[in-house]
């Protein structure tokens, strides 16, 4: 109980000292938004095929930026965050005080998705002010369970490449290399609608489009059933779970010597 | 130099720190080779050596944040390995560098940290213990080096430790603010704190510590008060000159005279005989032993000479 109320509070200074760099806060908070305003400037005439008709690109980006965003809230800064606080030896000094370890991380995974929820909040209130895009009734579950699978499935993840990563300054280059290509290759920057298949099928061995699969379905205006997508789902949840058991295994609080 | 002196109690089971035969080895590199200690409550006590001794392994084991190869350790009567949460409330750590949110200020730092312990310092005690009551309200990014050190000391005190481990605080300090914060480990050893410090100023060691273990390559190669450590340490120096046309100086001494004419050097540990000796003679010549003196090695001749012997045998090994 106590180790509980200690990760809750853990939490709580994590996010005060986020807001506390207003300038990265902001950068934070705009960085996908970004990416929604310019795909739709670039792609926003054109129209999409999708299962039951054709919907506007705009109908495709809402759904894409919200995974782009719960990645960059959930994965990039997470595995960013926990190098620079193991290399700058915070991992090593709050585990020689009585706070248990997995605490420090709820912590930082809590604050994560707090970010996360941030987002997606301000990529769906963007959708339905400016592009008319908005999550249909009957699919909302769907839209709620895919966002928790994919945040969930991504803070583990984040968590466990940071066991490859060497030190702080190396984060920013292994974490987007190790994303960036999969957001291109798994239709969320670019709807892959004439690519090679041997690509896709690449792609699908990652969990990026996965998430992206099973978050479109929630989108889609045609669906008329519940949206579910149970196997991107289960392959997302078995990337987290293999995330977390990697994480538990090579997790490491100090630097490389 | 420190005048209190806690004396270690006689049963094992009382003291604070104590190990037997502790080893520990980066593959190929014995880091730490077969080291024993024993630390009393409230003794303040110094690992003094050069960097690569083995002083921060030791330390890291006794904290818990490294797994011993071999040997036997005892914290405060637990294991440090085990890494129970009932340890880490009653001890203290300030490694040589850790790191803080830069974003918190000094107050809420200290209550971060405070918030993890069952009955942790009233934050005035911990802002009037390092000297930060001015700077409570101040983002951590804005002190200044020393300050930050200072604010490591006082998260290492949050919880009221009753072992407090110091791993070098005060390298890298300019002259004054190792004297600050000497005052403040000096402050932290009349509120009965027990202390491990490593360091490797003897300065540092003579002022702060009860009792002194020298290391090097992974040895403790003398131990005991720094007096003692100056005292054990072969001999007594006695130095003079004699004036030209002086007769030769007698034999029977009881180590051999060194340098010649000017200046002669006599390192003994039977002073007192030799001493007498010397000065009968001279009386009786009628001649005067010019800036006679007599002195102590201090630790830094005490701590040279026993690197010097390391070195010899690393050598010969």
């Amino acid at each position: 109980m106590r180790g509980l109320a200690l990760a809750l509070r853990q939490v709580r200074y994590e996010n005060a000292a986020f807001w506390r760099n207003p300038v990265s806060a902001f950068f934070t908070m705009a960085f996908p938004l970004m990416f929604l305003v310019i795909f739709n400037l670039l792609f926003g005439s054109s129209e999409l095929d999708v299962e039951g008709g054709t919907v506007s690109v705009s109908t495709f980006y809402v759904p894409s930026i919200t995974v782009l965003g719960v990645i960059g809230a959930c994965y990039t800064n997470i595995a960013i965050g926990v190098c620079f606080s193991r290399d700058g030896g915070l991992l090593k000094r709050v585990r020689g005080t009585p706070l248990p370890g997995w605490a420090l991380l709820f912590g930082k995974v809590g604050h994560a998705v707090l970010l996360a929820l941030l987002l997606v909040a301000i990529i769906l209130a963007a959708g339905v002010l400016f592009y008319g895009v908005d999550v249909p009734s009957n699919t909302l579950p769907a839209f709620l369970v895919t966002l928790a699978v994919g945040a969930a499935a991504f803070c583990a993840l984040g968590l466990a490449i940071t066991a490859v990563i060497p030190n702080a300054d190396a984060s920013p280059a292994v974490v987007n290399a190790s994303i960036l290509p999969l957001l291109f290759i798994s239709d969320v920057f670019i709807p892959l609608r004439d690519a090679p298949a041997w690509l896709t099928t690449f792609a699908d061995v990652f969990p990026v489009s996965h998430f992206a699969g099973a978050m479109h379905s929630a989108f889609n205006p045609f669906e008329t059933g519940s949206g579910f997508e149970l196997f991107d789902l289960a392959a997302l949840a078995a990337w987290g779970v293999a995330g977390l058991l990697l994480a538990a295994r090579f997790f490491r609080w100090e630097p490389r010597a | 130099m420190s005048t209190a002196k806690s004396t270690p109690s006689a049963a094992a089971s009382d003291a604070a720190i104590e190990t037997r035969g502790l080893r520990k080895s980066y593959g190929a590199l014995e880091a730490v080779r077969g080291v024993d200690l024993r630390v009393a409550p409230g003794e303040t006590f110094a690992l003094l050596g050069p960097n690569g001794a083995g002083k921060t392994t030791i330390v890291e084991i006794l904290e818990g944040h490294r797994v011993r190869s071999a040997g036997e350790a005892s914290v405060l009567g637990h294991d440090p390995a085990a890494g129970e949460r009932a340890f880490k409330e009653r001890i203290g750590i300030v490694l040589q560098s850790a790191g803080v949110d830069p974003f918190l200020s000094v107050e809420e730092t200290l209550n971060l940290f405070r918030g993890y312990y069952p009955r942790p310092l009233p934050l005035d005690d911990l802002l009037d213990a390092v000297g930060l009551r001015g700077k409570r309200r101040e983002r951590v990014r804005r002190l200044s080096g020393g300050q930050q050190r200072r604010l490591d000391v006082a998260i290492g005190l949050a919880g009221d430790p009753e072992l407090l481990f110091l791993d070098e605080p005060t390298t890298g300090f300019d002259p004054s603010a190792r004297r600050e914060a000497w005052e403040m480990v000096e402050g932290l050893k009349e509120r009965g704190k027990t202390i491990l410090l490593t360091t490797h100023y003897m300065e540092e060691a003579e002022r702060l510590a009860d009792r002194v273990a020298i290391m090097a390559r992974g040895r403790v190669v003398a131990e005991g008060a720094p007096s003692e450590l100056t005292q054990r340490q072969a001999s007594t120096i006695v130095r003079f000159r004699l004036a030209d046309g002086a007769p030769a100086p007698p034999g029977g001494l009881t180590a051999p005279l060194e340098g010649e004419g000017g200046g002669h050097t006599l390192t003994t540990t039977e002073p007192t005989r030799d001493l007498n000796l010397l000065t009968a003679w001279a009386v009786e010549q009628s001649i005067e032993l010019e800036g006679l003196s007599v002195s102590r090695p201090s630790l830094e001749e005490v701590f040279i000479g026993l690197m010097g012997e390391s070195d010899a045998e690393g050598a010969e090994s």
